[in-house]
């Protein structure tokens, strides 16, 4: 019998499980399934650093949260409309986010003495009434999957339990009307080797999809409807593999072949093995012995004409600062790239903050300006990558591009790019006149440098840490030179052209939220929410750190009052303070946990 | 045309003190430079940081004088994405026994088509005589006024260790013997280590006396002969004896083994990566690429 579809404009979805429960994989699955509905989404990973904490216990829980919805949406969701559990620990560690009245999908099979032991509960919170204000579906998932599997030769009762996770999405799946082709062709490709396994997993996804359908416990199916986006080709894309190609991108639309010098480093190495797949590109991955090294082969590489790129997070990227000093000071092209995690030293792995500003704009020794940008969201981070290598090798500099954990796991639809539109990237390798070679002549609109391969007759020369004489090059101790060739390097970043900033203006508003890097869904969604609520707010995100755009005074200067909110302690508070004077005043979150809209909303309303 | 050494001389002006033995490899290598048959703008000398970085300031070729300890980083990176190049490092005991080490080990591990002359002169000169890690016990520096108590590298012996497919040593002042190492340091295909004995005349004058100016303490090894006294029938594809001889000093055999220790071919990390580039499957079709996987079409 037909149940009874409810029309949805948007859900939050969260599958919280062990660290072995499959959690992201049911997650990812379920994102796949929802774009190809035509949803707007956007997806939280979030999970521990550690590989597999001990089974059952609260460190290990591992959560995934989905966002998906009938209009655009910017963020993962601030709080779960559906809770999905797979065990004690993990209903502990996520009910406080699930609002009074949201759904709750319990495996209740996991509940035993011992798991609620290890989570920390006396009594069942399933039989001691404290879940009383929640839509409980309490769902004997485990053992109605170890039952439905029984007749599959060759599954023992370990592999036929760990299929539970499917049992869920295919409910899941039946839940929201989504899509199964997909997920069923994903399990027999996966599984290929081993067809038991893949018909198990299968099974156990028709069987939790027939569930939803038969049971009583659920009485409603949901339907939210196609997202009107853009038109185009969509796929879903997660910030370092958008990054990742983004580079691909640049070494094609530049001609130059991609050198990238990486050492394993979470949330980074998913850049170093994504590229290292696309050898057929010309790229050249380097895993190299130290985060030190691999700075100083790309830059090797970058000398011979490569494209020199390096991958890390903030405790390597420490690391790489004398490399930067050096690329400062030779005027070579280098892309440094900080997938930003929360710090300081190892801190926590696997979660965002934006605390790696100050570092990479002034944790160099001396003078050493370096041109510094941030992608906004997943998507963004493509076309974040591909302005990073433009300007390395326009202005021949290093240039930091800042991401973070949340944008390097998160997801959302990205409407896949046509390369043939993409700008070209020009770069012209000094080639001998005939005259004496000056290699550290200028050109005059961006005080680059020439780019002198090897290999190139005539043009001979050295280059080096020592301060140089302008022009020639040489080695220089004169006072003034040093000063001139100080104020040259600063005015080189300085000058870096980059776009104004764009402000999302409201009539009437004299508020400005000024916000940079990975929090601009969170911040333009609680911009939206004070909007929703009648109040006025102004949003404008910063793409650029360094340079600033030439607006950005103005801008700042045309509100009443600013506010900046970051995931740090006030980072570009302070460089907008100082550089302005302008009263700016922060809303500083570090939670390792990417800002809720309604936070962001209740920092503007606050100063209205 | 035909290059000479005054060919591969840089118009800068050499700044080492008078009386360093960095002037005579310098003019060793200057002159052994024609011999490779290259242009010059094929070759590239690149340094990290001491009195023996500011080596390819003087060659006239392509150069980088980098960061303390990491030439062999750097160089990685330039003869991996340019296989065409002649890449050489020049280095110190300080440079790259001390603060470069990891990146040593690791040139030498992976076989990169680089060749690595390590300056030893067992003493740290820019920064005005303290002890270095190639120095001996109980050596009274600035740094150590009641002798150094930690015991020296032999950078041989870690250069086999690290599996280096090339190791040979020179003196400073012998230029047959050491333009003969250049050449076949050269010649080898893959990561080729040098060491230099050179004398520091300000810090740590005499170090290489016993073999510098006592001719009778060389030993001078050749390839399927017997090793001097040492009991060992000199091997260069033999680990083992190219290991014992790497253990023979003034001090247990009163000789000095100079010449080519190991020599052995194993393909080079440039050549293995290259080859994976060449075989890699695919056409390099970006647009493909970003329209693969599950899409959806809008509109």
């Amino acid at each position: 019998m037909a149940k009874r579809v409810e029309q949805l404009e948007s859900v939050v979805i969260r599958f919280a499980g062990d660290s072995g429960d499959g959690m992201q994989l049911t997650g990812g699955r379920f994102t796949s399934e929802t774009a190809l509905v035509g949803n707007d989404l956007a997806t939280f990973p979030d999970f521990p650093a550690e590989i597999r904490a001990p089974a059952g216990s609260l460190p290990g829980v591992s959560g995934f949260q989905l966002h998906f919805a009938d209009h655009d949406i910017l963020t993962p969701g601030d709080r779960p409309d559906v809770l999905v559990v797979m065990n004690p620990a993990a209903l502990k560690t996520n009910l406080a986010d699930l609002p009074k009245g949201g759904t709750l999908i319990v495996d209740t099979d996991a509940f035993t003495e011992r798991n609620l032991k290890k989570a920390g509960y006396d009594a069942s919170p399933l039989e001691d009434g404290s879940l009383a204000g929640y839509q409980v579906h309490a769902v004997q998932l485990t053992s109605m999957t170890v039952g439905a599997l029984k007749e599959i030769e060759g599954v023992t009762a370990r592999e036929a339990e760990r299929a539970k996770n499917m049992f869920a999405l295919g409910l899941m799946s039946w839940l929201y009307g989504r899509p199964v082709d997909s997920t069923l062709e994903f399990l027999e490709k996966k599984f290929a080797k081993r067809p038991e396994i893949a018909a198990a997993n299968i099974k156990a996804f028709n069987t939790g999809y027939a569930f939803g359908e038969t049971s009583e416990s659920f009485a409603v199916q949901y339907e939210v409807k196609a997202a009107s986006l853009q038109p185009g080709l969509y796929r879903q894309i997660t910030g370092n593999t958008a990054l990742s190609w983004g580079l691909l991108a640049a070494s094609k639309l530049s001609k130059l072949p991609l050198f990238l010098g990486a050492y394993p480093i979470t949330p980074a190495s998913s850049i170093l093995e994504e590229l290292a797949k696309h050898k057929a590109f010309g790229v050249r991955t380097f895993q190299a012995e130290d985060e030190i090294a691999a700075a100083g082969a790309a830059l090797g590489a970058s000398f011979g004409g490569s494209l020199g790129v390096t991958t890390s997070a903030g405790p390597g990227v420490v690391l790489k600062s004398e490399t930067v000093g050096l690329a400062v000071t030779l005027e070579l092209p280098l892309v440094i790239i900080d997938v930003q995690r929360a710090g300081p030293s190892t801190g926590m792995p696997t979660k965002p903050e934006q605390g790696d500003l100050l570092m990479v704009l002034f944790g160099r020794n001396s003078e050493s300006p370096v041109p510094v940008l941030a992608a906004s969201s997943p998507g963004d981070c493509f076309y974040a990558a591909i302005e990073a290598v433009r300007v390395a090798l326009t202005y021949r500099t290093p240039v930091y591009l800042l991401s973070d954990a949340y944008l390097a796991n998160g997801a959302e639809p990205w409407l896949v790019p046509d390369i043939a539109a993409l700008a070209p990237i020009d770069v012209d390798f000094a080639q001998p006149n005939g005259e004496v070679f000056q290699p550290y002549a200028r050109d005059p609109a961006t005080l680059a440098r020439p780019w002198a391969i090897p290999g190139t007759p005539g043009l001979e020369h050295r280059v080096g840490g020592l301060e140089k004489a302008n022009i020639t090059g040489s080695i220089s101790y004169d006072p003034e030179n040093h000063d001139l060739m100080t104020q040259l390097r600063a005015q080189k970043v300085a000058g870096v052209q980059v776009p104004a900033l764009e402000v999302d203006h409201q009539e009437g508003a004299d508020v400005l939220v000024l916000s940079w890097g990975g929090t601009y869904g969170p911040v333009h969604a609680g911009v939206r929410q004070v909007r929703a609520a009648g109040g006025k707010a102004a949003h404008a995100h910063l793409r650029w750190l360094n340079p600033f755009p030439s607006n950005l005074g103005d801008v700042l200067r045309s509100y009443e009052r600013v506010l900046i909110p970051e995931m740090n302690l006030g980072q570009l508070l302070q460089l907008v303070r100082a550089r302005y004077l302008v009263d700016a005043v922060g809303y500083n979150r570090v939670t390792g946990k990417p800002f809720k809209a309604g936070e962001i909303a209740d920092a503007v309303e606050a100063l209205q | 045309m035909t290059l000479t050494a005054k060919d591969f001389k840089s118009d800068q002006e050499v700044r080492w003190c008078p009386g360093c033995g960095d002037y005579a490899i310098l003019a060793a290598v200057q002159s052994f430079m024609p011999e490779l048959g290259l242009e010059r703008e094929k070759i590239v000398f690149i340094s990290g940081i001491g009195c023996a970085a500011r080596f390819p300031y003087y060659m006239q070729t392509y150069g980088m004088h980098s960061i303390h300890g990491r030439a062999p980083a750097i160089a990685t990176g330039l003869a991996t994405s340019r296989p065409d190049l002649s890449v050489w490092v020049v280095t110190g005991d300080g440079d790259s026994l001390s603060i470069g080490g990891n990146h040593l080990i690791h040139a030498l591990r992976r076989n990169v088509n680089i060749k690595i002359l390590l300056l030893n002169n067992q003493i740290y000169g820019l920064t005005k005589g303290q002890y270095s890690p190639t120095s001996e016990q109980g050596k009274v520096t600035g740094s150590t006024p009641m002798g150094s108590v930690d015991y020296p590298f032999n950078p041989l012996s870690l250069a086999l260790g690290a599996d280096a497919t090339f190791v040979a040593r020179a003196l400073d002042t012998d230029k047959p013997g050491l333009t003969e190492v250049l050449r076949r340091a050269a010649a080898h295909k893959g990561a080729a280590f040098v060491e230099i004995f050179q004398n520091c005349n300000i810090y740590n004058d005499g170090a290489f006396d016993f073999v510098r100016d006592e001719k009778e303490n060389r030993l001078y090894l050749k390839h399927g002969e017997p090793a001097g006294d040492t009991g060992v029938t000199h091997d260069e594809t033999d680990f083992a004896a190219a290991f014992e001889l790497s253990r023979v000093t003034i001090e247990t055999h009163g000789v000095v083994p100079l010449g080519v220790f190991r020599d052995v071919q194993r393909e080079s990390y440039d050549d293995l990566l290259a080859a994976q580039l060449a075989n890699a499957k695919g056409d390099g079709d970006l647009q493909a690429l970003v329209a693969s996987g599950d899409t959806w079409q809008i509109g």
